[in-house]
């Protein structure tokens, strides 16, 4: 998925001549390997590193937005993008409200790895996508691999709203897809339904999806029932229309489950027993249709 | 090499007696490195990101060991130019014009201060005492250099045209606001004058504004709200801070409007041929309240602010110069200031018979387009907004 997601930004700078990339360590290739061979390519005035400070790397990105550029930024780790809050939530997400729409910074990007990864312990796993979703004017997108990835970034770079993009850094190694070279986007706003079932809907995004699909392949052994999986892949604006939850209330036969992390920080040494794994979902389904 | 022989020292104290088997090895270890520290004090620290010299002297750094960043002024008291060589030769029409914004700001603010008090606008800041740091930068750097600002520089937008009723009708956020009546008073921005909208959290605009590599101006009024400078800082302002990052840094008088323009027409051209950032601090007094939300003799003396109001003051002190050169007199002063009054007076009521915007601007903007979750786009009646939450 990395090279999906260099390959996006190649593109993306390719075309456009406005487009710059910054961030901590982004000029050597970044800590993901995400961003190598683009300040090569494109030369130190459009792929280069920041101070270590993630409040003026959103800052600084807003008012390359709003003075015309392709502002592209990364934040390390998603665990690191709260000293950056107060800029992406009171400044980017409202530029364009406050103002009138006079002036806006749409074309903002702020790219952040995200989750769990195996053994990042609190600060190395985060999801903060929740803390965004209350933040009208921001697009948060999630993909689940490769390609998804680079369509849905490309997406991102050229929406006129300023966007968060989470990569599920697991996935930077483990997600392997046929990826075409050339360029091609992906709706925003727009969910996937993965697997067609009529008993169960179960719902995800990110890495979680393919936790998802296991445990529907599991029900459907163990219990014999189909269950539809989506992937939400935009947390903001979300697809509703897809996902009916809110009309479908006299469809309901049983209470929603979430199944989620605990409401804890995330730990080191009890990361096997803190995820929502497929163990966990498919208990969850198992009560779902035996309510 | 006083090291050396302290690692000695220490070496011996822990290897002891009865490791003194091991001692033999240290010494042959200590002795090498000997050497290779002979000729280290020869050369310059390699520390990476330093161009350092070394020292043998422990001596702290203290702000009382060197001297404090002096004032630039251009103005005396009296309105005289104290340095023909820093004289910028502005002539009459500039300095006339110049003088108009302040004093036209000035009348704006007591009216629409008086506005907030009656209840007619909900909120109000002045800039008194503070008019020369906006005008003066502004007339120093060029109509299509992008502005962005904090809340008290709105000189910056009355010199470049913005006009008193695009200004009222932001604060009473009627239906000829740009801004659609979202923000709260004073809070203006303008596309047409590269003047970036104004939000209330504080100092957000600072990384934004990085990418425009123009002067970074600091204005020091001693108070952030109630809050006195010494309970703010220790070092020597905020200009202290500008080598530190490396940046090129000047303090100036804020209420002399020339030492502030020529501050900000060297930092303009410094920064636009270099390529780096300029730190400006100007030095003023904040003579009316915070904002129309305080009253600031809770926290500080009239006689404080008495000091502030006379011929130090930068409307006093443009005057006084002018009518040193002749360019200006008593019964032109009363007969503009009374234009100023008329034409604030006459907007404002022209403003507040406006009609509010649409209620439905309340939902545009959000997004570039409005989303689904916002409205029911089926609905006949669109924008119909949605009653229930997504």
């Amino acid at each position: 998925m990395f090279q999906a997601i260099n390959n996006a930004l190649d593109i993306a700078l390719g075309k456009d001549p406005s487009a710059i990339i910054f961030g901590e360590d982004v000029g050597f290739g970044g800590v993901f390997r995400c961003t190598l061979g683009l300040q090569d390519k494109y030369g130190k005035d459009r792929v280069f590193n920041t101070p270590l400070c993630e409040q003026g790397i959103a800052g600084f990105g807003i008012g390359a937005a709003a003075a015309g550029s392709t502002a592209i930024a990364e934040i390390q780790f998603a665990d690191y993008i709260f000293p950056a809050f107060d800029q992406l939530v009171n400044e980017a997400a409202k530029y364009r409200y406050r103002s009138g729409n006079t002036f806006n910074c749409g074309n903002l990007t702020v790219r952040s790895t995200w989750g769990a990864v195996g053994h990042g312990g609190l600060y190395h796993s985060q999801c903060p996508e929740a803390y965004f979703a209350h933040t009208p004017g921001l697009k948060i997108v999630v993909p689940r691999g490769a390609l998804k990835a680079k369509g849905l970034l490309l997406s991102c770079i050229q929406d006129r709203d300023p966007c968060i993009f989470f990569e599920p850094k697991i996935l930077y190694r483990g997600a392997v897809d046929d990826v075409p070279l050339k360029e091609y986007t992906l709706p925003l706003g727009k969910a996937d339904i993965l697997l067609e079932g009529d008993a169960v809907t179960l719902v995800g995004w990110g890495t979680q999806v393919h936790v998802l699909l296991e445990a529907a392949q599991l029900a459907q052994k163990e219990l014999g029932v189909s269950c539809e999986v989506i992937d939400l892949v935009t947390i903001l604006p979300w697809d509703r229309e897809t996902v009916c939850n809110e009309e479908c209330f006299l469809h309901l036969e049983s209470p929603i489950q979430r199944v989620t992390g605990f409401d804890t920080p995330f730990p080191h040494i009890f990361e096997p027993f803190y995820l929502p794994d497929k163990w966990r979902c498919f208990d969850a389904i198992k009560k779902s249709v035996n309510y | 090499m006083a090291k050396t022989s302290l690692v000695r020292d220490v070496a011996a104290v822990a290897c002891g007696e009865t490791l003194s088997c091991l001692w033999d090895g240290v010494d042959r270890h200590l002795s090498s490195a000997r050497t290779s520290i002979t000729l280290a004090t020869d050369d310059k620290p390699m520390f990476p990101g330093f161009s350092a010299q070394w020292t043998d002297k422990l001596h702290f750094i203290d702000p009382t060991s060197y001297g404090t960043i002096p004032v630039y002024r251009v103005l005396d008291y009296g309105g005289n130019i104290i340095n023909s060589s820093e004289d910028p030769k502005l002539d009459q029409s500039k300095v006339v014009e110049i003088y108009h914004c302040m004093t036209l700001l000035n009348s704006m603010d007591r009216i629409l201060y008086e506005c907030q008090r009656q209840g007619r606008i909900s909120f109000y800041m002045t800039h008194y005492g503070e008019e020369a740091t906006a005008v003066g930068s502004a007339a120093a750097i060029n109509p299509d250099d992008l502005v962005f600002a904090q809340y008290r520089e709105t000189g910056v937008l009355m010199w470049r045209g913005y006009t008193l009723d695009q200004f009222i009708n932001q604060c009473f956020g009627n239906c000829e606001d740009e801004g659609k009546g979202r923000m709260m008073p004073i809070h203006y921005g303008s596309k047409a004058n590269n003047f970036v909208t104004i939000s209330s959290p504080l100092t957000v605009q600072l990384p934004q504004v990085s990418l425009v590599r123009g002067g970074d101006i600091g204005r020091n009024n001693g108070y952030a709200i109630s809050t006195p400078s010494h309970e703010q800082y220790r070092g020597d302002g905020i200009a202290a801070h500008g080598p530190a990052y490396g940046m090129a840094t000047i303090r100036v008088d804020g209420n002399d409007i020339f030492a502030v323009y020529n501050a900000t027409k060297a930092a303009r051209e410094f920064a636009v041929k270099e390529n780096r950032p300029v730190l400006i601090e100007a030095l003023t007094y904040r003579i009316g309240h915070h904002s129309t939300s305080d009253d600031s003799s809770t926290y500080r003396q009239d006689s404080e602010v008495n000091q502030w109001t006379g011929a130090s003051h930068p409307i006093a002190r443009l005057k006084q110069y002018m009518e040193n050169q002749g360019w200006w007199t008593e019964a032109q002063e009363k007969e503009w200031k009374q234009d100023t009054v008329n034409r604030v007076r006459k907007s404002l009521e022209r403003c507040e018979k406006r009609l509010k915007p649409d209620w439905r601007e309340m939902f545009y903007d959000v997004y570039e387009k409005m989303p689904d979750h916002l409205i029911d786009s089926d609905d006949s009646d669109w924008p119909r907004v949605r009653r229930s939450c997504p």
